[in-house]
């Protein structure tokens, strides 16, 4: 049960009823209270992390896509000067492979990485052997003189491709996932029409600008095993490593700092956290490792990687009645903390915005010989989008139906809300709680003047331009529970401290927990310190991942400050001698609600009166300090369109995107300025794997892109800045403050809705099958004359 | 990412940086400019210098100046300067055009044009230039001094004549007559991309037809050329599309493109039929 009741749908917080104040901070672009360290060049990244004697970690990689590992010679590396120590995997043995998140699943565990690879490798870049030295010089020179004997095999590149042994056993294909509901063959034997398509999604993921890092720290005189440069989930990672390490969960400290973005892939637990950690405990010496770029695009989690071969059973009218989906997930070379997450979740959300009466989903979940891939911000769902918004495109040339008239008939309406789906997303059934899908995407076709628009376009059209647009619909998901708690506390000179098991990976985490906390106390924000990522300040979070922070960790701030607020009040109204319900707080003084005057009393001094010494206090616990808990059985789903305006270049296949308009239904933003970085950063990204970003792979399985020259992101030239619509017209009944998460939403149909433009562009239906589109794909497309 | 151990030389004048440079060469000794190549390639460990003479103090290498109708640039010259132009006339217009198209600003402000034609990046806008132009270069070691032509002076992918001991003291140009039209297109899928492709083309009208025609083409094939076949399409023509796309396709006919895992033969042609006709479309802007 939460701890405070919940306000009845649509109302504003009990802070917020009191009008115009101003200390209500919900709802305001305040500044950020991360960025004066980071302006000031004060921030403390991984790297900038140290202890007196630490080693530096070189992580010697494989070389060869697929391989027998038959000996590895590090004699040379460690006869030189400055070396402390050479691994291979015989020296830690004991050290089992990396488990999953939500630990031991039968059928996957022999599909988990080692910590350094023994027998085969299977992939380049599959770790063999740690160096560590005194200094990263050092450690790289001697990584160099490591040798490797591997007997090459040959490499399996294609998740669509027969599968073969990966072990004595076991098939490379780890799992087929199926999903789905009704009675999909006889709708499809009845159907009308059927519209089939065959879609790729290239191999791209969350490239932030500062590379991982980690430093293993063992305290022996308080028998502690720190690991410091974690980010996103600290809590997972302090289990996982005591499951994986024997060591109490209370032994080991996993500390946050400041990080250089998230993205989905910072902050699993990697093979380089382990090392250092049992580096750090065996060497009784501090064992620092920063990644380097081009370990960076080898080693951290791919993503992205699927093939669908998707067709849709549809009346004559344009109407869905069944979808039947095939795909095929390249996983890579194992399967990771994620375990099967993005594959199943893929099949759970593909049916979007739309109804769908019969639907199945069948996932061939297989390894591959490239890097392991797991999520990158909105997995499963840029993927889905695009699938599912070309399908939805195909559909509308089929029938000679508008396009957005097609998503009119399909799209779920306001009025069938809530509405359940026998699918399920992250272990949940998905449960769409409110909104408006095709009402949202008509305030964006307002606000960007779609008929004006679509005729400036059939102008330049017949004038011979390429020139086109694109539509996406998407429904997200976010605030994955169960549950989370804060603590928070004032002390003696009103300073409040806001204790989370939340992760900041640069989202602006402490500013919303800030203003969530102020608005519910009747504080300034800039008096709140919020805490994240320390696993020995609170023993459980959530971290921040799948656009859950804001919905989980704010909603259990908003239920911990109302219970602060509580006791300050009625600890007030003793010392006050006023019924507490005719007090209230602002600006960090308890005074009359009625602002008659009268005695008043700061926030700090009441929290001196509840000092366990103090005799004002009576029988009241000491402190002037509460736990909040927020529990929620199913996640929220809010929902966005984008619609994308390009022109190509007949004759180099350049594409230029002159428009890009997002339109988002948040519920209840925070703090607008915040969410608006959210959807424009994502946008960016999703810009990336629509048009340049792709990890390419030889036939021997050598990755192709390993530096910023090869792996393109998109940079200001080539981003124009988006026109964000930021809607809070459907909060969520399922949270006290209402909120949805934003993290994702900028991204979620860019790869869709660019795909969409090009094709509209080029005026060839079916054209656009394959994400990235690049110029050379672009000019295929066109024929040469 | 951390280079391995070098030794590193601060010469001051042009005879210091050769004479080391002739201790040096045999222990894979190199020169450093601007090191906006040759760092990440240390970086990386694809370069293992055991010395590098660094001929940023060489103050008589800052050298940029006009001398027998040639712009001369000391290896000292950094791309910046040529953000504004570095001549009177239709050559310091067209490097002031060029050079937005080479990487970003904090790259221009270090790296050098000598650097540019030494690393010899097929790519590369000013080893374009220079085969365009007929340029020349300058060499010298502790052996003696040498002129290199620009036909003579690239030889395929990062390679070039000079020899390990020698140090490109500066880069000449010609002048462009008052009256020549130059006309310079890339296509690259980012802005400050190496270009995939990219021509430059250079003539002049005798009585409303193009005579002395320059074409060449960069970044299609493993060194940037003047294309025969394109210029012979354009002589004595009518400059218009006509002339400018059956020069593109000249062009296009004669190259031998390169290809990689990404990039087809076909889209290089593609892109050097589009870049040809568009460089000689500005031209005759
Ligand atoms: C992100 C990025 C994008 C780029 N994009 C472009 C682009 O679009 N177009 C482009 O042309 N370039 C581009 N460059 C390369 C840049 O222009 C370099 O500056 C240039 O290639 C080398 O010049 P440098 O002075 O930095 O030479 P350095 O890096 O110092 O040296 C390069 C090589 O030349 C040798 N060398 C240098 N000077 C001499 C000399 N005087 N005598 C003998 N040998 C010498 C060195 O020994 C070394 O082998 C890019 C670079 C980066 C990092």
């Amino acid at each position: 049960m939460n701890t405070a009741p919940p306000p009845p749908r649509n109302a504003r917080s009990p802070s917020l009823a009191s009008r115009g104040r101003k200390d209500s901070w919900i709802g305001q672009s305040v500044t950020r209270l991360e960025d004066p360290p980071l302006v000031a060049g004060r921030g403390a990244f991984a790297g900038d992390i140290n202890f007196p004697h630490q080693l530096y970690m070189r992580v010697v990689r494989s070389a060869h896509a697929h391989g027998r590992l038959a000996a590895i010679d590090a004699a040379a590396a460690r006869a030189l000067p400055g070396v402390y120590a050479v691994w291979t995997a015989a020296d830690i043995a004991e050290v089992p492979p990396i488990d999953f998140r939500e630990g031991s699943i039968p059928a996957l565990d022999p599909y988990r990485q080692p910590v350094l690879a023994s027998g085969r490798v299977r992939y380049v870049g599959d770790p063999i052997a740690a160096v560590f030295a005194a200094d990263p010089y050092i450690a790289e020179d001697a990584a160099d003189l490591v040798t490797a004997e591997i007997e090459e095999l040959p490499p399996l590149l294609e998740a669509q491709a027969a599968p073969v042994e990966f072990s004595p056993g076991y098939s490379t294909e780890a799992a087929i996932i199926r999903q789905g509901y009704g009675d999909v063959d006889a709708v499809f034997r009845d159907a009308p029409h059927v519209v089939e398509v065959e879609l790729t999604i290239g191999r791209h993921s969350g490239v932030p600008l500062e590379t991982r890092g980690a430093i293993g720290y063992y305290d022996a005189s308080r028998g502690i095993l720190e690991l410091h440069g974690a980010a996103k989930v600290p809590h997972r990672i302090q289990e996982l490593l005591s499951r994986m390490l024997k060591i109490p969960p209370s032994s080991i400290h996993v500390h946050e700092s400041h990080v250089g973005g998230g993205f989905g892939v910072r902050g699993e637990l990697y093979p380089e956290d382990v090392l250092v950690c049992v580096a750090a405990k065996k060497f009784n010496r501090a064992v620092k490792w920063i990644e380097d770029r081009r370990e960076h695009l080898i080693a951290a989690n791919h993503s992205r990687q699927q093939l669908h071969r998707i067709r849709a059973a549809i009346d004559a009218d344009g109407v869905i009645l069944a979808i039947d989906d095939r795909y095929f997930h390249d996983q890579g070379a194992y399967v990771r903390t994620h375990a099967a997450r993005v594959v199943h979740m893929t099949a759970g959300i593909l049916p979007g915005p739309y109804r769908v009466p019969a639907y199945r989903a069948i996932g061939h979940f297989r390894l591959t010989n490239k890097t392991p891939a797991a999520t990158y911000r909105a997995p499963g769902r840029y993927e889905t989008t695009f699938v599912r918004e070309r399908l939805v495109d195909a559909i509308a040339h089929r029938l000679k139906i508008d396009r957005i008239e097609i998503r009119r008939r399909n799209a779920i309406t306001a009025a069938e809300m809530p509405y359940p789906r026998p699918l399920e997303a992250l272990g949940e059934e998905i449960h769409y709680d409110t909104g408006d899908y095709v009402g949202l995407l008509d305030k964006l076709f307002a606000k960007i003047g779609w008929d004006k628009l679509n005729a400036e376009v059939k102008k330049r059209k017949a004038a011979g331009e390429l020139v086109g647009i694109g539509v996406a619909m998407f429904v997200e998901k976010s605030g994955l529970g169960p549950t989370d708690g804060v603590n928070i506390s004032i002390d003696a000179s009103g300073m409040v401290e806001v204790v989370t098991g939340g992760a900041s990976i640069g989202q602006g985490f402490e500013t919303v927990m800030a203003q969530v906390a102020a608005d519910a106390l009747g504080v300034d924000y800039k008096n709140c310190r919020v805490i994240h990522g320390q696993t020995d300040r609170i023993p459980f979070g959530i971290g921040a991942h799948a656009s859950r922070a804001t919905v989980m960790t704010a909603s259990a701030t908003h239920i911990a400050a109302l219970n602060v607020r509580r006791k300050a009040l009625d600890m007030a109204a003793e010392l006050l001698q006023t019924p507490s319900d005719a007090l209230d707080i602002a600006d960090g003084e308890v005074l009359r609600k009625d602002g008659r005057p009268g005695p008043s009393i700061s926030l700090g001094a009441i929290a001196k009166n509840l000092e366990p010494t103090a005799k004002a206090r009576g029988d009241r616990a000491p402190g002037l300090s509460a736990e909040g808990w927020f529990k929620t059985e199913h996640q929220v789903y809010p929902y966005g369109s984008h619609v994308a305006v390009v022109s190509i270049d007949r004759d180099t296949g350049g594409v230029t995107v002159e428009r890009y308009c997002i339109a988002y239904d948040i519920g209840r933003a925070i703090n607008p300025a915040l969410v608006q970085g959210q959807i424009v950063g994502g946008y960016a990204q999703g810009l990336g794997g629509a048009l340049f970003e792709e990890f390419t792979y030889s036939e021997r399985g050598d990755p192709l892109a390993v530096t910023f020259a090869d792996y393109l992101l998109p940079a200001m030239h080539e981003t124009p800045e988006p026109e964000v619509l930021l809607r809070e017209d459907y909060t969520s009944p399922l949270n006290p403050l209402g909120i949805k998460g934003a993290g994702e939403s900028g991204i979620t149909g860019v790869g869709a809705a660019i795909a969409s433009a090009i094709e509209d562009a080029i005026g060839i239906p079916g054209a656009v099958r394959a994400l990235p589109v690049t110029p050379q794909r672009i000019k295929t497309m066109l024929g040469r004359q | 990412m951390k280079p391995a151990a070098f030794r590193y030389h601060a010469p001051k004048t042009v005879d210091e940086a050769v004479a080391i440079l002739a201790r040096v060469a045999p222990e894979d000794g190199r020169v450093l400019a601007g090191g906006q190549s040759l760092v990440p390639t240390m970086a990386f460990r694809l370069a293992k210098p055991a010395h590098l003479v660094d001929i940023n103090g060489v103050a008589a290498l800052n050298r940029l100046t006009i001398a027998d109708g040639k712009l001369v640039i000391g290896a000292g010259v950094r791309h910046a300067a040529f953000h504004k132009p570095a001549c009177d006339g239709p050559l310091g217009a067209l490097l002031a055009d060029m050079v937005r198209h080479i990487a970003h600003y904090p790259i221009r402000n270090r790296g050098t044009f000598c650097g540019s034609l030494a690393h010899a990046d097929p790519a590369s806008e000013w080893c374009l230039v220079l085969a365009a132009l007929d340029g020349e270069v300058l060499a010298k070691s502790a052996r003696g001094e040498r002129v290199i032509a620009a036909r003579d002076f690239f030889k395929g992918i990062m390679t070039t004549a000079l020899a390990d001991d020698e140090l490109l003291v500066e880069a000449r140009l010609p002048l462009l007559p008052a009256d020549a039209h130059c006309g310079f297109y890339e296509f690259n899928r980012r802005a400050g991309d190496f270009a995939m492709a990219m021509a430059l083309g250079v003539y002049r009208l005798e009585a409303g037809k193009i005579s002395a025609p320059r074409l060449a083409v960069g970044g299609a094939e493993v060194k940037p050329r003047r294309i025969a076949e394109a210029e012979r399409a354009l002589d004595g023509a009518a400059p218009g599309d006509a002339a400018f796309r059956a020069a593109a396709q000249a062009a296009t006919a004669a190259i031998d493109p390169m290809e990689d895992n990404v990039t087809s033969a076909e889209f290089r042609r593609d892109l050097v039929l589009a870049v040809t006709r568009r460089a000689l479309g500005r031209a005759a802007a």
